[in-house]
C-alpha cells in the first residue's frame, strides 16, 4: 500500500515515469458501452440509422423509421438520439424530428415511451429503444397521451383517427395544426 | 517547510500536533507492513503529500478543514461553482459577502487563514477543463461530489494512470488512490478506491440507481404533485415556448420562468407546494443536504486518507455506509472488483508487429485463447477503427482494415484499444466488450512488458 517512504522515493523518478506518451483523452465507459450497442445493432427492416457527425461521434445519431404496418404505413419519421456520457446509467434523450400527429408524441417531438424515462434500466440498449419506437407506430396508445386531442380521437373514433393521420402525413391541417408532408 | 531529511530532525510544533504524533509514533497490530512508527512521519506527510479535493461544496468544505487539521499541508481544491445564498447554512467556510464568488477560491483562503502552515491551491474550473497531466501530480484524490458523472470522470482519469506488469499485477508507482464521499440527506458513504486492488467506481456503478423519472404523459396529462408541475414546465413547456433555445439550469431568469409556469400549472390543477427553492431542487435534482451528515462522512474520508498515506492503521475495506434516518447505522461492505472492468481491469496484452494490419489484428482476436472474439469491432480513444455494423459505419471504416495497426495507433509503442464482439463465456457465445493492451514488438523496448493500460 501507499506509504510516506515510498512517496519519498518516488519523487526522484517522477521524471522517469513521464517518459511514455502524453496522457490521452479517455473514452468514457458510456462511449465504450455505446460502441458495443451500435456494433451489435440488429435493426428491424423499417429502420435506418445515420451518423451526422461522422464515424467517430456515436453519441449523436438519427434513426429513420418507415412503419410497415398500422396507421402510419408510408410515413417516414426521423428521431434524434443524444446519448449522455453516463450511458447506460442514464437513458439517451430521444426526440422526434418529424412533426407527427400521434397520441404519444407531442408537437415539440417529445416522446412518451416508458423505457425512455421511468422504466429505463442499464441492461436495456439502443436496440430496445428502436423496437419501442417502432411499437409506437404499430400500436399507438391512447392511455399515455402527450397529444391529448389525438388520443381522444383514437379512443372515440378510430376511423377518424386514421383519416387524420393520413391528412397529416400528406402535408395538411388537422384542426388548427399544420403538419409538413412526411411520406 | 520540512526538508527531505526531516526524519533526522526533531518534529516541528510537537505540542500542536500531539494527537497526530501519537498515531504516527506507536507500533500496532493493524499497521501496514511497511509502517515505521516515528513522530517525524507527520512532517513528511505535510511536506511530501499532495492531495486533491474535488468539490468545494457541503462535503468539500468539511474535507478541506479536516484534511488541513490532519497534517496535510499541500492541498488543491477544484470546483466550478460559485457561492449561492442557499449554501450558507452548511457550507460553513462561506459568508454572505462571498455570494457570487468562486467556492474553491473562498474555501481555500478561509482554511489557510485559520490553519497556519497549510497551503491550498484553488482551481475555479470544470474537472474536464484540466489536462489529464494535472491529475498525475497528486498522491491521493479525495472526492466530495454529488454527481455520478463527475465521479465517473475522475475515476476514469485516476484509473487511467494505472499500469500492469506482464503478470497483470498493478505497478505500485502508477496507483492513484481515491477516497470518495457522498451524502444524501441523512445517508452517506465513504469508500476507498485503490485502482487495481479494490473495486473502482465503474466496477460497482449499479450501487447508484438511476434517478427516478416521471413519465412524460403523467406530467402532460395527470399531474398530482408540485414536482410534476415543475417538471412539466421544465421538460415540455420550455421547448414549446422557446423552440431551439436550450434551457440553462444555472441561469436565474430561466429558473424564474420555470417557477412561474409551474405555479400557473399548479393553480390550474389545484396543487399546492410549488416554491422557487423546490423548483431549483427538482430541476437540478438537489437532495436536501444535512450539515451533520456531511461532517460525519467527511471525517470518515479524512481518516481514510490519513491511514492510506501514513499506513498507521488498516483502511476500511472498502465501502462504508452511514444511515442516520432511523437511529444510527454504520456498516462496512467489502465489494469485489469486476475482473473485466473496462476502466480498472488489466485487459489482455497483445503483441503486434509494426506491420500487422487491422484485419490481421481482428483475426488474432478470434484465435486468441483468452479472447476468442469473433466479428470484432475495434475502437481506440474515441476513434472507431472498424465497425462490423451498421452498414453505414462498416463502409466508412472498411478502408482501415488493410492499414497497419501501428499507423492507425499513431505509432506509439503501446496503446489501449477496446473490442466488441461475440465471445465465449461458459461455453456460450455472448456479446462482449474487452479491453486490450496492444504493444508493438521492438518499439519502446524498455516498457515492452508493462504496456500502459487504459
Ligand atoms: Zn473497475
Amino acid at each position: 500500500m501507499i506509504n510516506l517512504f515510498k512517496i519519498k522515493g518516488q519523487k526522484k523518478d517522477d521524471a522517469a515515469t513521464a517518459n511514455g506518451k502524453p496522457a490521452a483523452k479517455k473514452q468514457s465507459p458510456g462511449e465504450l458501452r455505446l460502441h458495443k450497442d451500435i456494433a451489435e445493432l440488429n435493426l428491424p427492416k423499417t429502420t435506418k440509422i445515420s451518423f451526422p457527425n461522422g464515424k467517430d461521434d456515436l453519441m449523436n445519431f438519427e434513426t429513420t423509421i418507415k412503419p410497415d404496418e398500422g396507421y402510419y404505413v408510408g410515413g417516414k419519421f426521423v428521431f434524434t438520439f443524444q446519448v449522455p456520457p453516463v450511458y447506460p446509467h442514464e437513458p439517451p434523450k430521444v426526440k422526434c424530428k418529424t412533426k407527427v400527429y400521434h397520441p404519444n408524441i407531442d408537437l415539440e417531438g417529445n416522446v412518451c415511451l416508458n423505457i425512455l424515462r421511468e422504466d429505463w434500466k442499464p441492461v436495456l440498449n439502443i436496440n430496445t429503444i428502436v423496437y419501442g419506437l417502432n411499437l409506437l407506430f404499430s400500436q399507438p396508445n391512447d392511455e399515455d397521451p402527450l397529444n391529448h386531442e389525438a388520443a381522444a380521437v383514437l379512443r372515440d373514433d378510430p376511423k377518424k383517427f386514421e383519416k387524420n393521420v393520413q391528412r397529416a402525413m400528406a402535408g395538411g391541417y388537422v384542426g388548427e395544426t399544420h403538419f409538413p408532408r412526411c411520406v | 517547510m520540512a526538508s527531505p531529511d526531516a526524519e533526522q530532525a526533531a518534529p516541528t510544533e510537537p505540542a500542536r500536533w500531539r494527537d497526530l504524533d501519537m498515531l504516527l509514533s506507536r507500533p500496532g497490530n493493524l499497521v501496514a507492513a511497511s509502517f515505521d512508527p516515528s513522530p517525524t512521519l507527520r512532517d513528511l506527510l505535510g511536506s511530501l503529500v499532495e492531495v486533491l479535493v474535488v468539490g468545494a461544496g457541503g462535503l468539500g468544505c468539511e474535507l478541506l478543514k479536516d484534511l488541513a487539521l490532519s497534517g496535510f499541508k499541500k492541498l488543491h481544491v477544484i470546483d466550478m461553482d460559485t457561492i449561492d445564498v442557499s449554501n450558507l447554512n452548511r457550507q460553513f467556510l462561506f459568508r454572505v459577502q462571498d455570494v457570487g464568488k468562486s467556492k474553491a477560491e473562498v474555501a481555500a483562503n478561509r482554511v489557510m487563514e485559520r490553519v497556519s502552515g497549510v497551503n491550498i491551491v484553488p482551481h475555479f474550473c470544470r474537472i474536464e477543463d484540466k489536462e489529464i497531466e494535472f491529475y498525475s501530480q497528486f498522491h491521493i484524490i479525495v472526492l466530495g461530489l454529488d454527481s455520478i458523472e463527475a465521479r465517473s470522470y475522475i475515476n476514469s482519469v485516476a484509473c487511467g494512470f494505472l499500469e500492469y506488469d506482464s503478470n497483470d499485477n498493478p505497478l505500485e508507482e502508477t496507483v492513484k488512490p481515491m477516497v470518495d464521499g457522498g451524502t444524501e440527506g441523512f445517508k452517506g458513504h465513504a469508500r476507498v478506491i485503490i485502482p487495481g486492488t479494490t473495486p473502482c467506481f465503474e466496477c460497482n456503478i449499479w450501487l447508484f440507481p438511476p434517478q427516478v423519472k416521471f413519465p412524460l404523459c403523467t406530467l402532460a396529462e395527470t399531474p398530482r404533485t408540485a414536482a410534476h408541475c415543475i417538471e412539466y414546465a421544465h421538460l415540455i413547456k420550455w421547448d414549446e415556448v422557446h423552440p431551439g433555445k436550450p434551457f440553462d439550469a444555472d441561469d436565474a431568469e430561466h429558473m424564474q420562468w420555470i417557477y412561474s409556469e409551474a405555479l400557473k400549472r399548479a393553480e390550474l390543477f389545484g396543487i399546492s407546494g410549488v416554491t422557487y427553492s423546490l423548483t431549483q431542487g427538482v430541476v437540478k435534482n438537489i437532495i436536501p443536504a444535512i450539515a451533520s451528515t456531511n461532517a460525519i462522512i467527511s471525517a470518515a474520508c479524512a481518516l481514510e486518507a490519513f491511514k492510506l498515506i501514513s499506513g498507521c492503521s488498516k483502511n476500511v475495506s472498502n465501502y462504508l455506509t452511514y444511515n442516520g434516518l432511523e437511529g444510527t447505522h454504520i456498516k462496512v461492505t467489502e465489494f469485489v472488483r469486476d475482473k473485466d472492468c473496462l476502466v480498472c481491469g488489466p485487459g489482455t496484452l497483445i503483441e503486434l508487429d509494426t506491420s500487422s494490419t487491422l484485419a490481421e489484428f481482428i483475426k488474432m482476436l478470434e484465435e486468441h485463447p483468452k479472447l476468442r472474439i469473433s466479428k470484432a469491432s475495434v475502437t481506440h480513444e474515441g476513434n472507431n477503427l472498424y465497425m462490423q455494423s451498421p452498414e453505414v459505419l462498416e463502409q466508412m471504416t472498411r478502408p482501415n482494415l488493410s492499414l497497419p495497426m501501428f499507423e492507425l495507433l499513431k505509432e506509439v509503442p503501446y496503446a489501449t484499444v477496446h473490442a466488441t464482439g461475440m465471445a465465449e463465456n461458459n461455453g456460450k457465445k455472448v456479446s462482449s466488450l474487452r479491453k486490450l493492451r496492444v504493444a508493438f514488438k521492438g518499439v519502446g523496448a524498455s516498457k515492452m512488458d508493462t504496456a500502459e493500460s487504459s
